[in-house]
């Protein structure tokens, strides 16, 4: 335990090519669990991308972000207004999701790395939240407020106006040259994103910036008094993880062309925080995990209603059948997050690591007779000289 | 010539003068002892070094230039590492990591976006990292979590976190207090083999045994001023010094 687990180029290479394997056959296996359709693939990948970047900043720096969707509403806004303005391709679209998602987390990360802790968190919740009134209020002409921002027949389109003529009076869909953005090829280009975001992610992780982020995490005074700068550091993890949001905000536009202020509400903030210490904070798969369990789960039992409950629970007797539809009613549907809420807790009291931690410790039961154990046992000594 | 120079320096916290009109003179390669009961304002005094603390009034001037208005990681990086009272360690980070984070402090600067190559991919932090564990005698405990060491541990692993910048300066507030007399006098050694290698340091220490075996210079300070200053041998017999320690029980 005492021991920090280390892992070769070797071990990094393995890990990245079975999450590029698991990802790319996705439709295969997914569709066992019931999963196997690509709107809900595409939001695996998309809030595993959110997931991702949310982690450099809360896993890796330590620094706890009540604002991300901010970041993940600025992307989809960008990405429809790259439609709107020059072309329904999602290259460009991606792109000014990501620059505009970074810039904001520019500003928004130096006003608020002012502060530690509950402060910092406070205040980028605050930014969120005035990201998220603005959205509805003074910027109605660039979010089209509570209806959302969509395509319209008259957009300028100025790009695809110079090269193709406009063609009969249907809207055209988002595309990557051509390649619609629908259906399977939507969720392979998420995908695609999904494979590069881990593998820049991995490579941070393991590298000098990654290991100066986990000592900010882990002693920032004396990071300080080491020589380094924390401020710019910080701000470094701040913007890539604005950017990750960004870009999975922009994604969900190119899915999907509609961008709408609710994207910014404050609960879908915290669901990428949930997401995280599901899955595991500061580990690489983790986020992804915890992504992808919290999609599904939400998927399955959003589907259930009074109906089908009622069903389920026509073989008690007469009363309590009703009794008991209407208790598991507070659990699915529009109740799914209190169940969240609950596994959440367990989580957090049971399994602190996450879902990670809990693979750590199966693994840990099943090769016990292995070096590891004895190495760290003989090297801890409880301290002896603390009184 | 002197490497530190204190003029004139003065603090005070809400009223109580910590420091009063301090002056110091820290020769290069010396090790130099500052001593004086609790509460003298010894630690005090580090912090205001090390941009943990501005002095009300006074100066501090290291190797010409001012330490004053300067933040920590600036006066790190003019070479003044810190030893703290209580060991500032990464205690979830592993012991080959809490030293080659300050060797990458000493040759990449205060800010570098360094996130394509891997650490354990750096032959050369990693090698001087690993020689300076081997220093201390931690080599076989480099994969450990640094906050399961013992306090004795943590103390040496601060030191070679600090001896791996290869400071022009060591300041170490009380490097051995809750310390086992074992534990200490390896400590000792340790600083003296360091000695070697020409570091200027300066000690603040309870222990006198601590402050004769090491020091060729000591200051005494008491109620924020020093009362005396000279060699270990000098101040053993000094007087004042008795009466600062209330009547010599720790000498
Ligand atoms: N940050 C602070 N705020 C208020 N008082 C302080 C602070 N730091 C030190 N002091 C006071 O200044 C005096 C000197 O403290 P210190 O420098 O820690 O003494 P020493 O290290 O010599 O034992 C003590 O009376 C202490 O209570
Ligand atoms: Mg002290």
């Amino acid at each position: 335990m005492a021991t920090t687990p280390q892992t070769t180029p070797n071990q990094d290479r393995l890990l990245f090519v079975l999450f590029a394997a698991a990802v790319l056959t996705a439709p295969l296996w997914a569709s066992v669990i019931g999963a196997g359709y690509p709107d809900l693939l595409q939001k695996f990948a998309i809030f595993g991308i959110l997931a991702i970047g949310f982690n450099i900043l809360f896993g890796l720096t330590g620094y706890l972000s009540f604002g991300h969707a901010a970041f993940l509403g600025i992307g989809s806004y960008a990405a429809v207004w790259s439609f709107k303005l020059f072309t329904v391709n999602a290259l460009p679209a991606v792109f000014f999701g990501m620059v505009f998602a970074g810039l904001f987390a520019l500003v928004i990360g130096y006003i608020s790395l002012r502060r530690t802790g509950i402060y910092f968190s406070i205040l980028t919740l605050a930014f969120a939240q005035m990201s998220y009134n603005l959205a509805y209020s003074v910027l109605t002409p660039i979010t089209n407020g509570e209806t959302g921002l969509t395509m319209n027949q008259d957009d300028p389109r100025f790009i695809d106006n110079l090269f193709f003529a406009p063609e009969g009076n249907a809207l055209p869909s988002t595309n990557l040259f051509g390649i619609e953005m629908t259906g399977f090829s939507g969720f392979y280009f998420c995908a695609v994103v999904l494979i590069i975001a881990f593998y820049i992610a991995m490579r941070i992780s393991r590298s000098p910036f990654g290991m100066m982020l986990r000592a900010i995490k882990s002693n920032q005074n004396r990071m300080n008094y080491t020589g380094f700068n924390t401020r710019p550091y910080a701000l470094t993890a701040f913007v890539i993880s604005g950017v990750y949001a960004g870009l999975a905000g922009s994604l969900m536009a190119v899915t999907d062309p509609l961008a709408g202020a609710e994207r910014m509400q404050w609960t879908a903030s915290g669901e990428v925080v949930l997401m995280t210490i599901l899955g595991g904070a500061g580990t690489l798969l983790g986020p992804v995990l915890g992504a992808g369990i919290i999609k599904y789960f939400e998927n399955i039992f959003s589907a259930y209603n009074a109906q089908v409950l009622e069903r389920i629970f026509d073989f008690l007797p007469d009363g309590i059948d009703h009794a008991a539809a209407s208790v598991a009613g507070l659990f699915v549907g529009e109740g799914w997050h209190l169940t969240l809420g609950l596994v959440f807790m367990l989580i957090v009291i049971f399994l602190p690591g996450g879902v990670m931690e809990g693979f750590t410790r199966l693994r840990a039961k099943f090769s016990k007779p292995t070096v590891e154990s004895s190495s760290s046992g003989s090297t801890t000594s409880p301290a002896k000289d603390s009184a | 010539m002197s490497i530190l120079t204190v003029q004139g320096v003065n603090k005070s916290f809400a009223g109580l003068k910590a420091l009063n009109q301090v002056n110091l003179k820290v020769e290069e390669g010396a090790v130099h002892a500052i001593i004086g009961p609790n509460g003298a304002g010894k630690s005090t005094l580090l912090n205001c070094f090390v941009g943990r603390l501005e002095p009300d009034t006074g100066t501090v001037t290291f190797n010409g230039q001012s330490l004053l208005n300067r933040r920590p990681h600036e006066i790190n990086q003019l070479g003044v590492a810190r030893v703290f009272q209580t060991p500032e360690i990464f205690t979830d980070l592993s012991l080959l990591d809490n030293v080659m984070i300050p060797a990458f402090a000493k040759r990449d600067g205060a800010y570098t976006f360094n996130w394509v190559p891997r650490v354990d991919g750096d032959a050369e932090m990693t090698d001087k990292a690993q020689h300076m564990l081997e220093d201390v005698g931690l080599a076989d405990k480099q994969r450990m979590l640094a906050g399961s060491l013992s306090r004795g541990d943590k103390r040496r692993l601060e030191l070679a976190m600090c001896l791996v910048q290869d400071p022009k300066l060591l300041l170490l507030d009380e490097p051995t207090a809750g310390m086992s007399r074992a534990d200490t006098n390896n400590t000792i050694d340790l600083l003296k083999r360091i000695g070697e290698r020409k570091i200027t340091k300066i000690v603040i220490e309870h222990d006198m045994h601590v402050v004769f075996s090491l020091a060729n210079k000591v200051s005494v300070l008491a109620q924020g001023t020093v009362i005396a200053e000279g060699t270990p041998d000098e101040m053993r017999g000094n007087p004042k010094v008795q009466e600062a320690y209330l009547g010599g029980a720790h000498i």
